[in-house]
């Protein structure tokens, strides 16, 4: 099956970025992506956008809801963000939207390092399946897979998406 | 002798048994809880030290917490005195938004004669998650971790002569912060080694990371019986060893812990062992000199030493803070996989 093609999604979503920012006023956002394939969408876009600012980077394995669950994730990045974030306007970015607990782990993160003006949510996929009351405002593809598809972002050199089958036993577990 | 014999003093525990790996590792080889470092591989130390890093950028951060250990109890439960070591510890779970108990037993149940295993279960029918034990008994951590109940971690924070692994893993983690590969490294640990813990952990972890020389250093009196055996080059005379060494780890010389005397006086140590301006001139220029302290000033390490450029002491507290919360959030992840 084919899958949208990233560079175009990501053309599409600078545009659509560049009217967001421009109605609602803002100037100079700092992007932050969400570790990894968020991070990869948020350095592409920072370009598109010309954002000199640095890029800030988000791990969140530290936040997730499910830690009691599966335990932790071995490989922890730090997470880099520029500056003080009070007062500033976030453009937060990840790759594939789907039950929205990333966002919401990332937002705390994000609180924990000031308060942000505003947070506006950068997505390259936006997905069925949301289990939390959290929407993106920038969308690059809008796609309704079924409980046993997934959608995977391969990168950094070249960037592509791939529809993954999940196994229904691994549902279960 | 019976479990119930261990709070009082005079009672001796078998030392633990060359294999705790069962005990402390998972099936699938996930850290359970953190006896000693005896035994553990490569890539566990690793992995320990690598989350760690990424707990030790945290403190760039506003609000200096995650949300990792949310709702879960650890317990302090201390048998001899500690000041670092457990509002390190204390720290940790903390940043991890644990709640924390600390529980002073020579203060309390001990004196009034309730056993140990009484104050277990105890403490855990309060539904705990974690207990950091401190005990004056070489082996009182296994056996804590032996009896507490499936999903309660033990850490080890240091018992009797035996095992402090978490103070090794900081040491560790302070040396790969200033000097990456351990292969190429020549490390002299100087010192009280008989009565030692610290050092007995840090030879275990040295060793593992594959430390290119692990030396020790001690009058005679001060090395245990079995040195020979802990894969390390000893050396009686202090300016032979600090010979180009990369890393002085000084010991405390623990008055405490000594029944006989190991030494004709603090002086005289001081004159034969103490690291001085003038010895530290023999190690390799960009040494780093470490101590777990308390420091004895004046008894093993010279003030101007001990403050002076090539001391990492303050860092490897601050790295202390660090290692504990990689090793409570792994331990805590590990019952639940």
């Amino acid at each position: 099956m084919t899958t949208p093609d990233v560079p175009t999604l990501l053309d599409d979503m600078a545009e659509q970025a560049r009217h967001y920012l421009k109605t609602h006023g803002i100037a100079a956002p700092i992007v932050v992506g969400i570790h990894s394939g968020g991070v990869w969408i948020a350095e592409h876009l920072r370009e598109r956008l010309g954002v000199e600012r640095p890029l800030g980077k988000l791990d969140i394995s530290f936040y997730r809801d499910d830690f009691s669950r599966i335990g932790m994730h071995p490989q922890v990045r730090p997470s880099e963000l520029p500056e003080d974030l009070d007062g500033e306007h976030v453009l937060l970015v990840d790759d594939v939207l789907y039950s929205g607990r990333t966002i919401r782990a990332a937002l705390n993160e994000l609180f924990d390092y000031g308060r942000p003006a505003s947070v506006t949510l950068a997505v390259l996929v936006e997905r069925d399946g949301r289990e939390l009351p959290i929407a993106a405002a920038i969308v690059g593809a809008h796609m309704e897979l079924g409980k046993t598809e997934q959608i995977k972002l391969r990168g950094p050199e070249p960037l592509r998406l791939e529809r993954v089958t999940i196994d229904p036993e691994d549902l279960k577990a | 002798m019976t479990e119930t014999q261990i709070a009082h003093p005079g009672a001796r525990l078998p030392e633990p048994g060359p294999l705790p790996n069962r005990l402390q590792l998972t099936d699938d080889g996930q850290l359970r809880h953190m006896l000693t470092i005896e035994g553990l591989n490569r890539e566990l130390l690793t992995e320990i030290l690598d989350t760690a890093e990424s707990f030790a950028n945290m403190n760039e951060k506003a609000v200096k917490k995650v949300p990792l250990l949310r709702g879960k109890t650890i317990v302090n439960l201390f048998f001899e005195a500690s000041t670092r070591t457990r509002t390190t510890f204390e720290l940790a779970a903390k940043r991890l938004s644990a709640d924390v108990l600390n529980v002073n037993i020579n203060t309390s149940s001990a004196v009034k004669g309730e056993s140990l295993l009484d104050t277990l279960r105890n403490i855990e029918a309060m539904n705990v998650d974690m207990f950091v034990v401190r005990h004056e008994e070489s082996g009182a951590a296994h056996f804590i971790a032996r009896h507490v109940a499936p999903g309660i971690s033990v850490l080890n924070a240091g018992d009797g002569r035996h095992a402090h692994p978490t103070q090794a893993l900081l040491d560790m983690f302070t040396i790969r912060r200033h000097k990456g590969d351990f292969t190429k490294l020549k490390v002299a640990i100087v010192g009280d080694i008989l009565h030692s813990r610290v050092a007995r952990s840090q030879i275990h972890a040295l060793n593992i990371l594959q430390t290119g020389e692990v030396r020790v250093v001690a009058p005679c009196s001060l090395l245990p019986a079995d040195v020979d055996q802990l894969g390390v080059h000893v050396y009686n005379d202090l300016d032979a060893g600090l010979k180009d060494v990369d890393v002085i780890i000084m010991l405390r010389l623990q008055r405490e812990r000594m029944e006989h005397a190991h030494l004709p006086s603090e002086h005289e140590y001081y004159q034969l062992f103490g690291l001085t301006s003038r010895r530290l001139q023999l190690a390799h220029p960009t040494c780093l000199v470490m101590h777990p302290g308390p420091a004895n000033r004046g008894v093993e390490i010279e003030s101007a030493v001990a403050d002076g450029p090539h001391s990492v002491i303050l860092e490897q507290v601050t790295y202390g803070i660090s290692v504990r919360m990689a090793v409570m959030s792994m331990v805590m992840g590990a019952h639940q996989a």
